[in-house]
């Protein structure tokens, strides 16, 4: 828990030198990141406290210490807590900035909102694989074993190997509330961590599925990895069709903000949502917003 | 008490670090407690009672039972030591006993190397090579078995090197009278050797299982981690470690608690193994 007692000391600086508000610290869940000792060059100086999605927060982090870099004054605070948090604290004021890692519903159409980038997962399978494309309901019977043998599919002959994802990744998320599975219903061969891990296990199994973000897949696929991004109802599994929407297991990522930001948080705002971080976005499997 | 000041700055410098050294464990296990408590004060017997593994941030939304975990970092541990164990002895043996002196030196450098490649190496060659392998006999491949054989792998280093320096502290003389009674070089080993260092073959086997039953990176990779008893060799399983690598990042509340907990019982197991051939070793 060293970030723990990091978050402690930073907020008792804080609050020494009486920049920006203090906070209460959470018990788990939360991080920080903190700019240097440097001197000022910005005009820009305070906290700005962020929370919510944990699928969210570690971009985040990385966009604050950026942010941090180029303006030494500033810390963001980054602690997650669900989407749900995100937006009671955005809406209470407990924080500047909350993470929601889904479209808003239409009771929270009083918060601001800002998308920064978009999260797709696609159904992979290994480069042999006769298959290109699969519907829903193909994909939700191998998940919960209606169908277990490719054959069944209009494949070749073998029992299929299902890979699943461990419990909490976002991509788990995403792919049961597409398919509106519940996690229990679903029966794995092998549970795997992260995306890389998905593709290698597909890319050395010639009967597994799995599923990935979309952004690692293509990478991986554009770099000679034998694998194969299954079409969803017809459409392409592509980071084009993530980014404009049209792939179906996708979702936005969203900050929000109780009224429209300004100062500081606009500036940091602006910033999450400018070409300037779609590196970090890349980085971190998601597909930037082109504007 | 001091005759010289140097004595006394040793004596208060190795002190210290005595005190440093064992208050770590003091602190990971007050750690690990603090943290862990919710769940077990909460959950209880639910940690083993409930049917599946499906945790969530609150005790009444998801399902806790650790059991089918514990069975499979137990059946991983076992089936490792089980490989590495004779395989190490009997290699600990050669160097010691029969290979000639520029080859043990050799070999011994060889083990030493193996004990020095990082466990992700072990867990990557596991995943794209062994795997494969074992799913041509029976998919999917990542299974107990790929796991037993790369943890036996990873540890038998340690049981060999282990083994061997027990092995040479060996009074020469006692090897010098059981030749002079005419035994040969087997009998030597068998009736002398083994049962003289036997304290130190289970210090080294000790050590192996400790290692394979705290094994993460590679277990990860390499066993499937469905939780799940396993019914065969090549079904899957997931180690109470490989849970905790796998949701720790992810988890909140009740789940996050749950996870210390098995970090917990991690802990217990590994001190019961060090009691237990303390025990045994004294016995014999």
């Amino acid at each position: 828990m060293k970030n723990g007692y990091e978050v402690m000391l930073l907020v008792s600086l804080c609050s020494l030198s009486g920049c920006g508000p203090s906070s209460s610290v959470p018990s788990d869940g939360q991080s920080t990141t903190r700019a240097d000792e440097a001197p000022q060059v910005s005009g820009l100086s305070g906290t700005i406290e962020v929370t919510g999605s944990s699928t969210i927060a570690p971009l985040m982090m990385e966009i604050g210490k950026r942010f941090e870099s180029l303006h030494p004054a500033v810390r963001i605070n980054v602690q997650m807590g669900g989407s749900s948090r995100g937006i009671g604290d955005a809406r209470q004021g407990l924080a500047e900035i909350g993470m929601v890692s889904r479209d808003l519903k239409s009771d929270e159409a009083d918060l601001k909102h800002f998308a920064i980038a978009r999260d797709g997962v696609c159904m992979i399978v290994h480069a042999e694989n006769p298959l290109s494309e699969l519907n829903r309901n193909q994909v939700i019977d191998i998940y919960t074993r209606k169908v277990a043998n490719w054959k069944d599919l209009g494949g070749t002959d073998g029992k299929i190997t299902v890979v699943n994802k461990a419990e909490g990744r976002s991509t788990l998320e995403v792919f049961l509330d597409y398919f509106k599975l519940k996690a229990e219903q679903i029966e794995a061969d092998i549970i795997i961590g992260d995306n890389e891990q998905g593709v290698k296990t597909v890319s050395t199994s010639p009967s597994a599925i799995g599923y990935v973000s979309v952004g690692t897949a293509q990478f991986d696929k554009d770099a000679g990895v034998p694998i194969k991004l299954l079409s969803i109802g017809g459409v392409d599994a592509t980071v084009a069709t993530v980014a404009d929407g049209t792939f179906p297991i996708s979702r936005t990522l969203n900050l929000v903000t109780k009224d429209e930001p300004t100062g500081l948080v606009k500036q940091f705002v602006d910033f999450a949502t400018s070409p300037d971080v779609h590196d970090l976005v890349r980085e971190l499997a998601f597909v930037p917003l082109e504007n | 008490m001091f005759h010289w000041k140097i004595d006394y700055l040793a004596s208060s410098l190795v002190r210290t670090a005595a005190v440093f050294a064992c208050s770590i464990v003091v602190f990971v296990i007050a750690f690990l407690t603090r943290e862990a408590w919710p769940a077990i004060s909460e959950l209880g017997t639910r940690l083993l009672g409930d049917e599946s593994w499906h945790p969530k941030a609150t005790a009444t939304a998801g399902t806790f039972g650790i059991g089918p975990i514990i069975v499979g970092s137990l059946t991983v541990t076992a089936g490792a030591v089980a490989i590495a164990a004779p395989v190490g002895v009997t290699s600990a043996v050669f160097s010691e006993y029969y290979a000639p002196r520029g080859i043990a030196v050799v070999y011994r450098r060889l083990v030493e190397l193996l004990a020095g490649i990082p466990s992700v190496v072990f867990g990557f060659w596991g995943l794209v090579v062994l795997a494969p392998w074992i799913a041509r006999i029976s998919p999917p491949g990542q299974s107990l078995l790929c796991g037993m054989l790369i943890v036996a792998i990873m540890i038998l280093p340690t049981i060999m090197l282990v083994v061997q320096s027990a092995l040479a502290t060996v009074p020469r003389i006692y090897l010098e009278g059981a030749v002079a009674l005419g035994m040969g070089r087997w009998s030597v080993i068998r009736y002398v050797v083994l049962p003289t260092s036997r304290r130190g073959i289970a210090t080294g086997v000790m050590l192996g299982a400790t290692r394979a039953v705290g094994e993460t990176m590679a277990v990860v990779m390499v066993c499937g981690n469905v939780v799940k008893i396993p019914q065969s060799l090549f079904d899957p399983v997931r180690t109470l470690t490989a849970n905790m690598a796998l949701e720790m990042s992810y988890a909140l509340g009740m789940h996050r608690s749950a996870l210390f907990s098995s970090g917990l019982m991690l802990m217990l197991a590994c001190a019961i193994a060090i009691l237990s051939t303390h025990v045994w070793s004294r016995r014999a």
